[in-house]
């Protein structure tokens, strides 16, 4: 009888529909694991040749088409770190403010929520303008008038503008992260606190912010794969081709992996000789992504297992 | 057979709770004497753990409770504008239903209350975590692992932890939200033990759904039913002569 039930033909279109949906999901995973590693390998096998010790300590020589590319990977981790220093708190107090104390049915809050969700869509360039227009001439020209009125000190492209450009590009990221890791702090856990004679700002300090850690570093880690390979926000805000010393103050200009390459492929005098140097700078940039996010991934996991004690 | 009448600490007059627009209290008038275990029972629903709340001012976090009356501690309606809140929730603990130990060490979930506002020494401090681990009955079982984290603790011994945590910034007042009803028996027992103990030293209000534990533990018993205070006597009189039907009839378990 259970032969007969197998075969009529409402159950063969149920069986065909099952295997139709995991072959079509096995296909898709084949196909962007392929891309993946088709990807990955070209780098590695056009690129590897091409590292070496000097090729990452030492600066450009020859107009970038010999030497290393040290300044290079110095300033893309400056401004990686810079932008996560600006924009994790900025993020971080936000989702505070918009998990704690915001009326969640406020216009206010709402507002908030509405931009962050908006500025998620916001495509790279538009940081890239909205950088230049307000950091660099609003306020830093702003500064400048207030404190060096007849020198340009801060009104002019640097790295802690870049890094401000792209604090703001990452910022939907880490105020969502964040928040999600501040629900799930218990309320019972919060009562219990505030039982016992705390304020609500010492509940949320020593008890929901450190139980929240982990969400801000998942924050951090998001932020730092995104902001480490954009480059458009910094074009115009701070990146140069080259430069003949490595940033030293925040009103520096820098150099940059991501820019590097962009101009590598497009503006050098000879494109062609550069292409083994792009393929190793393309690869150092994804393995300084990589060990930037491995940091952070690490010391969240150290964190996880202290507080599970 | 002694008559303890001892002085009253918590008086409330015609309090009354609203959850928006519901009623969850409705006047109650009562008042509870110092170091005397004071019982809450009734059925779900009927507002006891609205009551209890009310006495710290934890419903404050409801955006939607409003209040009528009063609840006076030692003089002081609780709901007074001078009364500062965080200071009133320093005088009367609260012990809730689920354990709630600190993702810290044992040592700091009971030093937490007392490094909020003081300047205390450490020497102060391991004296004071000391007391409250002996007042509750853990200090045996943890004396050599202080710096552990409190949530490898048995459900039982987080109970106590909690109790510990909430003596050691020595309240007069402990309110207890059914303490006991997410444990086993042997630690249940325990509880109750600690509890008998402690009101030589604190007030103790207490919510239970279990009547034999009021029976057991509590001088005094206040029956609740749908906000309203039904009955409230001695625990004796409530067991073996209640005056109101209602009474009898949760009691003998005809409605729970």
């Amino acid at each position: 009888m259970n032969k007969v039930l197998l075969t009529t033909p409402i159950q063969m279109n149920k069986k065909l529909l099952g295997f139709f949906a995991v072959a079509s999901t096995v296909f898709a995973v084949v196909v962007v694991l392929g891309l993946l590693i088709s990807m990955m390998g070209s780098f590695v096998i056009e690129g590897f040749p091409h590292l070496s010790w000097e090729f990452i300590s030492q600066a450009p020589r020859n107009n970038n088409q010999e030497g290393g590319i040290f300044p290079a990977i110095y300033g893309t981790t400056l401004l990686v770190l810079t932008m996560t220093a600006l924009g994790v708190p900025i993020g971080t107090i936000t989702a505070i403010y918009l998990n704690e104390y915001a009326n969640p049915n406020s216009f206010f809050s709402r507002l908030i929520l509405f931009a962050v969700n908006s500025l998620a869509g916001v495509p790279s360039i538009v940081f890239g303008l909205f950088g230049v227009g307000f950091f660099i001439q609003f306020f830093g020209s702003g500064i400048d008038s207030i404190f060096n009125p007849t020198k340009v000190v801060w009104g002019q492209p640097a790295i802690i503008w870049a890094s401000a450009t792209l604090a703001v590009l990452t910022l939907p990221v880490v105020i969502i992260s964040v928040n999600e890791a501040l629900k799930s702090v218990p309320v019972s856990l919060r009562e219990a606190s505030l039982a016992l004679g705390a304020t609500k700002f010492q509940t949320i300090w020593k008890i929901v912010l450190p139980n929240s850690l982990t969400g801000i570093l998942t924050g951090s880690i998001l932020a730092i794969g995104r902001g480490a390979g954009e480059v458009a926000p910094i074009i115009f805000v701070g990146a140069v081709y080259s430069m003949p010393d490595l940033p030293s103050r925040l009103n520096d200009q820098f150099m940059h992996l991501g820019y590097h390459l962009f101009v590598l492929s497009t503006q050098s005098p000879n494109v062609d000789k550069t292409i083994p140097i792009q393929f190793a700078t393309t690869l150092i940039l994804l393995m300084l992504t990589f060990v930037l996010s491995l940091t952070a991934i690490i010391i969240r996991s150290r964190l996880t297992k202290q507080s599970q004690g | 057979m002694r008559k303890q009448v001892n002085p009253i600490k918590v008086k409330t007059t015609n309090f009354c709770v609203y959850y928006g627009t519901k009623q969850a209290l409705k006047d109650i008038t009562m008042d509870f004497q110092e170091k005397q275990v004071t019982a809450l029972i009734g059925p779900s629903g009927c507002g006891k753990s609205t009551f209890l709340r009310s006495i710290n001012r934890m419903n404050d976090l409801i955006p939607s409770a409003k209040f009528k009356g009063e609840i006076i501690i030692d003089d002081i309606d609780v709901f007074n504008s001078s009364v500062d809140v965080v200071q009133l929730r320093r005088q009367v603990g609260m012990v809730f239903q689920k354990s709630t130990p600190f993702p810290k060490s044992i040592y700091d979930n009971v030093a937490y209350g007392l490094q909020l506002n003081q300047r205390i020494t450490r020497s102060e401090l391991d004296d004071i975590v000391e007391q409250s681990l002996k007042s509750a009955a853990l200090w045996e079982e943890v004396k050599n692992r202080l710096n552990d984290s409190a949530l490898g603790l048995s459900g039982g011994q987080q109970q106590r932890l909690c109790i510990a945590r909430a003596i050691a910034v020595n309240p007069d007042i402990l309110l207890m939200d059914e303490p006991c009803s997410a444990l086993d028996p042997i630690s249940t027992a325990k509880v109750e033990e600690l509890i008998t103990e402690l009101k030589s030293q604190y007030t103790i209000i207490l919510v239970t759904h279990n009547m034999q534990q009021a029976a057991r533990v509590s001088d005094f018993t206040a029956f609740f039913y749908m906000g309203n205070l039904i009955e409230f006597d001695k625990t004796r009189t409530i067991f073996t002569e209640p005056s109101k039907k209602e009474t009898e009839d949760y009691i003998t378990g005809r409605f729970g």
